[in-house]
């Protein structure tokens, strides 16, 4: 399990075949084990890694940190889920430290997610304060190297 | 002016350049190639060597050691041996810590050939036993192992090349290029053919971490041979340390007595730096070897298998970092099929006589890379044999 989890952590589209050849183990097998991953709620979904700078270069990735009250029955649950909802929003994350929540945003230009902070997120009662950081380059996203993969400089052919 | 051809050695003269430097070159001249060529690890040498280094450095510790090295670090590698194949050495006096197993090599050659011996060498293998044995006057005997026999030295065979001038024998497992190895009862076959003999051995076990499915098995640690044995090693491949330069011979005491002179001389000492590092690989080090195997294993797998279904027939290979695959339906050569392929698809692999006769109709293809690099090479090598078979 653990380390089909590594395989596909670094390359999803793998086939069952591959991974199968790779892990020792049947195709059936692989497909029984990432049957029971989805069913076990482990795997939630399989993404591509998108360089943004390099699909859209006018796009903004924006990470923000929000101050929230929590509510008195839910929380911080029922903000969480809210924001989570919004297209614009990529990750929600609840956070240890000097804020409280912290909200990934894709936006097509800068104008709309200061639209969207300014409109969406800080306009909610139990947000007390909101902190946007404009990304300005991804080096590396989930693992994967982005930006600046180092060059093979092991020679072509040695013995 | 200086007459070179009387000048320079006839022996070396006579030392036929390595024969892949033709692929090399070709390789470099062109654009896009990629590269199943090469014979050390993709990895990065685990951090805590490299910070030890930096360290090391930083305190100024660039002195020469002692002639056979450390004495901490020959503690750490009886240690390591010990835990490794059960097998003990003495700290003091049986280890020797070399730069890079290449230098152990040809220590122990040196030492123990002389003009007119004979040295027997496992066929297909690493390039360098045989000039080095024929530098030394030595006539090399080629124990050619084959794919029916899972590329291991079988008794018979081994019985079949002794004379009465048989000195020494190479014996290179977990073998470069084939991933063969041999087992514990394969070496007690070979001990029953050596034990009323005078033949030394130079046990080659550079890829001995890399084994999968089954432990690594010494001769030293058969009954009887570790008195003839001189083990090389090192950390180039288990520590992904090549550039280091460092490895090491464990031998009984005559033995080492006798290498450590001409270590001396020529050497002085191994790389000070290194050598400090080594320890810390050895202290620390020994989940990132698990770490690395298991990701050797799974390229492995995955090519023995796209080999396999492509139609070159590849013997499933239990060590090092190397598949060996037959070429002999393709009705090419080593040699056309690797200049075909690196021109047509440009994709270096090494043809499998740069290993020695017995090795053509094989190509070794290095795992050393990631499993995206491996896809792209399969898919061309595939695209490759594709296209020969609708011309013929």
């Amino acid at each position: 399990m653990e380390k089909l989890i590594k395989l596909l952590r670094q390359n999803a589209r793998l086939s069952n075949e591959e991974l199968a050849v790779m892990l020792g183990v049947s195709a059936d097998e692989v497909k029984e084990m990432i049957a029971k991953l989805e069913a076990d709620g482990i795997i939630k979904g399989y993404s591509a890694i998108i360089d943004e700078s390099e699909y859209d270069p006018n796009s903004v990735f924006a990470m923000i940190e929000l101050g929230v009250t929590p509510q008195s029955q839910s929380g911080y649950e029922d903000i969480a889920r809210q924001i989570a909802s919004y297209d614009e929003v990529a990750s929600v994350r609840l956070m240890s430290g000097t804020y409280d929540i912290l909200v990934e945003v894709i936006g097509a230009n800068i104008r709309e997610v200061s639209h969207f902070v300014s409109q969406r997120l800080a306009t909610i009662d139990a947000v007390q304060s909101t902190a946007t950081h404009f990304v300005l380059k991804a080096y590396k996203d989930n693992g994967i190297i982005i930006d600046g993969e180092e060059k093979d400089e092991r020679s072509w052919i040695c013995p | 002016m200086i007459d070179y051809e009387k000048v320079l050695n006839g022996r070396i003269k006579s030392t036929k350049p390595s024969g892949i430097r033709k692929y090399f070159d070709m390789a470099e001249t062109m654009e896009g190639v990629i590269s199943l060529g090469v014979g050390e690890p993709d990895f990065k040498t685990p951090w805590v060597v490299r910070q030890e280094a930096v360290n090391i450095l930083d305190k100024g510790k660039t002195n020469y050691t002692a002639n056979s090295g450390l004495l901490e670090l020959r503690k750490e590698i009886a240690l390591y041996l010990k835990n490794k194949i059960d097998t003990d050495y003495d700290p003091k006096n049986e280890i020797i810590v070399t730069v890079g197993g290449s230098e152990a090599i040809d220590l122990a050659i040196r030492c123990i050939v002389e003009p007119g011996d004979e040295v027997l060498v496992c066929e297909p293998s690493f390039v360098c036993y045989k000039p080095i044995a024929e530098l030394s006057g030595a006539k090399v005997v080629s124990l050619e192992t084959r794919a029916e026999d899972d590329f291991r030295l079988t008794a018979e065979a081994l019985k079949e090349k002794i004379s009465d001038r048989t000195k020494l024998l190479i014996l290179p497992f977990p073998n470069n290029p084939t991933g063969a190895i041999m087992t514990r009862k394969d070496l007690e076959e070979i001990a029953e053919v050596l034990k009323d003999t005078n033949i030394a051995v130079i046990s080659d076990e550079i890829y001995s971490e890399l084994t999968y499915g089954e432990k690594h098995c010494s001769l030293a640690q058969i009954e009887g041979m570790r008195e003839r044995t001189v083990i090389v090693d090192g950390f180039s491949k288990a520590f992904a340390m090549t550039g280091w330069r460092l490895g090491f011979l464990a031998a009984p005491k005559p033995i080492t007595e006798q290498m450590l002179k001409l270590h001396q001389y020529a050497i002085m000492s191994s790389p000070t730096v290194s050598q400090y590092a080594a320890i810390t690989a050895l202290r620390q080090c020994s989940a990132d070897i698990v770490k690395m195997r298991d990701e050797y294993n799974m390229r492995r797998r995955y090519l023995v298998d796209a080999f396999n279904r492509m139609g070159l027939e590849c013997f499933t290979p239990k060590g090092a970092f190397y598949v060996f695959p037959s070429i002999k339906s393709t009705g090419l050569t080593s040699e056309e099929f690797c200049e075909k392929l690196i021109l047509e698809k440009r994709v270096a692999v090494v043809p499998g006589n740069a290993f020695g006769d017995c090795g053509e109709g094989y190509i070794r293809v290095s795992y050393a890379y990631s499993i995206a690099h491996l896809k792209e090479a399969i898919k061309r090598i595939g695209e490759f044999l594709e296209e020969r078979n609708k011309v013929s």
